[in-house]
């Protein structure tokens, strides 16, 4: 809980520290946003989201009165350590591949007896809402921080689920004609003052998906990777991702493959 | 150049052999898009103004997204530009430019067209998204070249006006497979606006050509 004495640092300030120096010129501002990047690793609040998801994990709930202490993450029943850096991966027992939010689903539905819908209620929370399941994957991740990424394509399902992936990913649609290969095929490029990770290289993908979730400053949240790729496809001017879909599994399952051999290192925190 | 098309053939021959033996195990090129197509019509869902019909994917979104990473063929690239050259629209009254003003602001305007946008208020361009323009915005993107100077550094004549103006309506009339939304011919912009972002280009002006 080492964070909770930097927690009351204001806000404002920290914004003012970003802003300031983009008077001068845009080398000095590119480098203050980095050293404010620098100093917010002291501290994070993702912690509150993992606590709580740990604690959320053990309780008795559903209409099975049961936790998810049995549930199987792909190292075995009740295994949570390391289990992330793993997923997706392919399930024998519901013939088809998982992401760790398509998982979750699964453990609550087969353990804890809620109803597939009720399940995947509420994904992303809000000021006003808090959402379990951002809790249980801040939790779950949080147990394969130092863990190397390591999704096995040994079975047929998980090489599909991959080359879906990558067609998804290079997919022009929409107003704007944008694919995610837009924004994120090349190196070194940005949108307005923002850095673009090429995910299409080993570098720049190991980067991206080793460090979801994350706590976002701006928004006072803890956000997951499937967040992110929701939000992703609002600004490509998509229609909605369905959360725990075909689709954001093969995509998911693109990305983190691409990361294997890297380090988990998240929870992390982001402007 | 002969060893240059020796090397190039023995390489297509490679290519072409690592194909066959692929197809044994693996499924089509063909087979996969369509399964992955099919994957995002059921895996997508409406949201306020952003309807599935946007997964319909036309001829330049199809082609282009088979083609990214790969060399684009000649012909498959003047075939994209001849059928979005005829697609532009030219404004009835024959003038290409509007005001400047107006077009710094649509430049810098980041919403429209998202689910999240209100359908009602006009949509921006966010030029500076991608592009540096006039010189007191700091805050640009490198996505695309700078345009600062645009009409300055190429000169204030019809022909520059006109490919400026079809450049924003349609960029894929002259760049087969660009990054660059197509504006005018997507329904992005108004006729109005696209001059006015013209005009932000191409008016002496303009903070841009300062």
């Amino acid at each position: 809980m080492r964070f909770i004495r930097r927690r009351a640092l204001p806000g404002a300030a920290l914004v003012l520290a970003l802003a300031a120096p983009l008077v001068h010129g845009q080398g000095s501002a590119v480098e203050e946003i980095a050293k404010y990047r620098a100093a917010l690793q002291d501290g994070n609040p993702a912690e509150l989201w993992e606590a709580r998801g740990a604690d959320l994990w053990k309780q008795k709930r559903g209409p099975k009165n049961a936790s998810l202490d049995r549930c199987d993450l792909g190292l075995g029943a009740g295994v949570v350590k390391g289990a992330y850096a793993q997923l997706p991966k392919y399930f024998a027992d519901a013939d088809r591949v998982q992401d760790l939010e398509t998982r979750i689903v699964w453990c609550m539905v087969t353990l804890q007896g809620f109803t597939e819908a009720d399940a995947k209620k509420g994904p992303f929370g809000g000021p006003d809402r808090k959402s379990d399941m951002e809790a249980y994957v801040a939790y779950v991740t949080s147990e394969s921080r130092g863990v190397k990424m390591n999704v096995s394509l040994s079975h047929p399902k998980e090489q599909e689920a991959f080359r879906l992936g990558e067609k998804m990913f290079y997919f022009r649609g929409g107003t704007h004609d944008f694919a995610c290969a837009t924004c994120h095929g090349e190196d070194d490029k940005r949108i307005r003052l923002q850095d673009l990770p090429n995910l299409t290289q080993t570098e720049g993908a190991r980067k991206a998906y080793t460090t979801w979730p994350a706590y976002r400053v701006s928004q006072g949240e803890l956000r997951t990777f499937q967040w992110r790729l929701n939000d992703c496809f609002r600004q490509q001017r998509f229609p909605e991702l369905g959360f725990a879909s075909d689709a954001s599994v093969a995509l998911t399952m693109f990305l983190a493959r691409n990361a294997n051999g890297a380090a988990f290192d998240a929870p992390a925190i982001k402007r | 150049m002969q060893r240059k098309h020796l090397t190039r053939a023995i390489a297509a021959a490679l290519v072409a052999s690592v194909i066959l033996i692929g197809c044994a195990t693996t499924p089509s090129e063909t087979e996969t898009v369509a399964k992955a197509t099919a994957m995002l019509k059921a895996s997508f869902k409406e949201q306020g103004q952003a309807k599935l019909d946007r997964l319909d994917q036309d001829d330049m979104q199809k082609t282009c997204s088979e083609y990214t990473g790969k060399a684009l063929p000649k012909d498959v690239a003047t075939r994209i530009e001849k059928e979005n050259l005829g697609a532009i629209k030219w404004p009835a009254d024959g003038k290409l430019l509007g005001d400047w003003k107006s077009g710094e602001k649509i430049a810098q305007e980041g919403r429209g067209m998202q689910y999240s946008d209100d359908p009602k208020q006009p949509a921006g361009a966010n030029c500076y998204a991608c592009h540096r323009l006039a010189p007191q915005e700091l805050s640009f993107g490198t996505m695309g070249p700078s345009l600062y100077q645009f009409g300055k550094v190429r000169g204030y004549t019809d022909e520059m006006r006109k490919y400026a103006y079809g450049k924003v309506y349609n960029a894929e009339a002259y760049n087969a497979c660009t990054n660059m939304p197509r504006f005018g011919h997507k329904g992005i912009l108004t006729e109005q606006q696209v001059k006015d972002v013209v005009a932000l280009l191409m008016d002496p002006d303009s903070a841009v050509n300062k």
